[in-house]
């Protein structure tokens, strides 16, 4: 059992603890290229963009982040047991019968988790209803979904990306991590798959935490965007 | 009952319905995946960030549903039934319960309401799929008056609920209580459940038989306490106007420590490649009155 008692309170916690959190879940340093990809990423969007903290993880107007790409979780439970929604400690029931963290997450078992994910191409097409919903009650929290270059080839995605664009969702914010995993690729870049159907594009470096913040505090120009986060291939 | 009141098709009903409560519940939502826009154009151009069409895309139509129920809303998907619950059938399996949401996912047509669509438009499965997932209620209403009632206690409540709209009717509705069966008949020799709109038919195809007839219009939860209470001889004939069987796991699970004899009778599994009419698919599948009679005639030792 890791002693916690040396860890620091979670506020306190940064970017420089998160490979010690996801160690908890793995049993040392080496983990899932899937849970590298995000990490940045994840940080980025809790520590300097999302209107969202484990006392408002209720507040009907938070900001809402939707992983869809729910395989190799390690990094998105890490950064939420640094931002303090989830308990340093249970980080090591990793995987365990009883844990609420499983191999995908459990939105009904982790506080702050938005969206139950495992199966791909779920998450888009949930956020484009909750950005609907938030819009018919007029509610102010955006919405920013985390998908996968390969998740892509789920046609499910397709289907929201056209929708969002005709609707002209700009409280919609995807971000896909793109470390070249997908088989047969995207001619041109996953950026353009979203530009024809009226997005507005960007693609950054997925490790350029500058760069990420910056894409996602663009300021609504009523359509819907996609930050593209190319990280090293095989991340 | 009038003339007026007669030519109300359930799906007009539901639209007239829906319609009516977009206006009074500022929760109520409906997603639409082309299908079903011109019952409810009224609704749309008074309610538009409320009633959505989202064009051609039945996943996205129950995500969307998943979405605006996470965002507080309580959605109506509607469509075709094979549109509705097959093949978006992951998206109904992990967008709604599974993340601790409810939506009503109304359908029409039925296992065959519209024979002449072949196969592709006939979805007589929809019911059996449906109670593979935890915690649905399921409406198999027989009559455009039951459907009203099924329907405003579906969007006041907040669960997943099933409402399976049907072309075909019964004359008159029947008294019911949701969730419970109602007694259409009471006789001695055995119990025979009709399910939505099966009722007019059983009835008058055991008019001569002594039998009770259970009426059900909630299948799941599947009320077994009601079926319990009736049966006296452990005969059951179960009348389903989907999938036969749909509902036999249950009536044996009602009766698990009473020996019993059990006539599942529904739509038969095959590739059915007729047209037609939804009579002559009645009787392809042995669900007209003479057919019914015949089998529940045989069944009893007649």
């Amino acid at each position: 059992m890791t002693d916690t008692t040396t860890i620091p309170s979670p506020p306190t916690l940064g970017y420089d603890d998160l490979p010690r959190l996801v160690a908890l879940m793995t049993g040392d340093e080496k983990h899932s290229t899937s849970a590298d990809s995000t990490l940045d990423v994840l940080w980025v969007l809790y520590h300097r963009v999302l209107n969202v903290t484990p006392a408002s993880a209720d507040d009907p107007d938070r900001d809402r982040f939707l992983l869809s790409k729910g395989h190799g979780p390690m990094a998105y439970y890490a950064v939420l047991a640094a931002k303090g929604f989830i308990p340093i400690e249970t980080l090591a029931t990793f995987g365990a019968y009883d844990s609420p963290l499983g191999h995908h997450p459990d939105r009904l078992l982790i506080p702050g988790v938005e969206i139950s994910s495992g199966s791909l191409g779920h998450g888009l097409p949930i956020a484009v209803g909750v950005v609907l919903g938030l819009r018919a009650q007029e509610l102010g929290g955006r919405v920013v979904v985390l998908v996968g270059d390969a998740e892509f080839d789920e046609g499910s995605n397709h289907e929201a990306i056209a929708l969002a664009g005709r609707l002209g969702l700009d409280r919609l914010t995807v971000v896909v991590v793109d470390n070249r995993s997908a088989t047969h690729g995207w001619p041109g870049g996953i950026a353009g798959r979203f530009e024809i159907e009226g997005w507005a594009a960007a693609t950054v470096d997925g490790r350029d935490h500058a760069a990420l913040a910056a894409a996602f505090t663009e300021e609504p120009i009523g359509r819907p965007n996609v930050v593209v986060a190319v990280v090293e291939e095989g991340a | 009952m009038t003339a007026t009141a007669t030519a109300d098709t359930m799906r007009d009903r539901f639209a007239r319905v829906t319609t009516a409560l977009l206006d009074d519940d500022p929760r109520l939502a409906v997603v639409l995946a082309e299908i079903g826009v011109s019952g409810l154009a009224r609704a749309m151009r008074r309610h538009p960030d409320r009633v959505i069409n989202v064009g051609i895309r039945e996943q996205l139509m129950i995500s969307v549903a998943s979405g605006l129920a996470l965002s507080g809303l309580r959605p109506i998907a509607h469509s075709y039934t094979p549109f509705l619950v097959e093949r978006p059938f992951e998206q109904v399996k992990l967008d709604l319960a599974h993340q601790g949401v409810g939506a009503i996912l109304v359908s029409v047509g039925a296992s065959y309401d519209w024979p002449e669509g072949g196969r592709t438009h006939q979805a007589p499965e929809d019911v059996a799929l449906l109670s593979t997932l935890p915690d649905w209620t399921i409406h198999v209403p027989g009559h455009p008056d039951e459907v009203e009632g099924l329907l405003r206690a579906a969007i006041a409540g907040d669960g997943n609920v099933y409402l399976r709209l049907s072309a075909q009717a019964n004359a008159a509705p029947m008294p019911i209580d949701p969730g419970r069966f109602h007694v259409a008949r009471r006789g001695s020799r055995a119990v025979v459940i009709a399910a939505g709109p099966m009722l007019d038919r059983v009835l008058e195809a055991s008019a001569e038989l002594d039998v009770t007839v259970l009426y059900a219009t909630t299948v799941r939860p599947f009320d077994a306490e009601t079926l319990r209470a009736e049966v006296h001889t452990p005969a059951v004939v179960l009348v389903e106007p989907y999938l036969q069987g749909t509902s036999a796991l249950w009536v044996s699970q009602a009766l698990r420590d009473k020996p019993h004899r059990l006539l599942s009778l529904g739509v038969r599994r095959m590739e059915h490649r007729h047209y037609g009419t939804p009579e002559q698919h009645d009787e392809a599948h042995c669900l007209d009155v003479a057919s019914l009679r015949h089998r529940i005639g045989q069944f009893l030792g007649r």
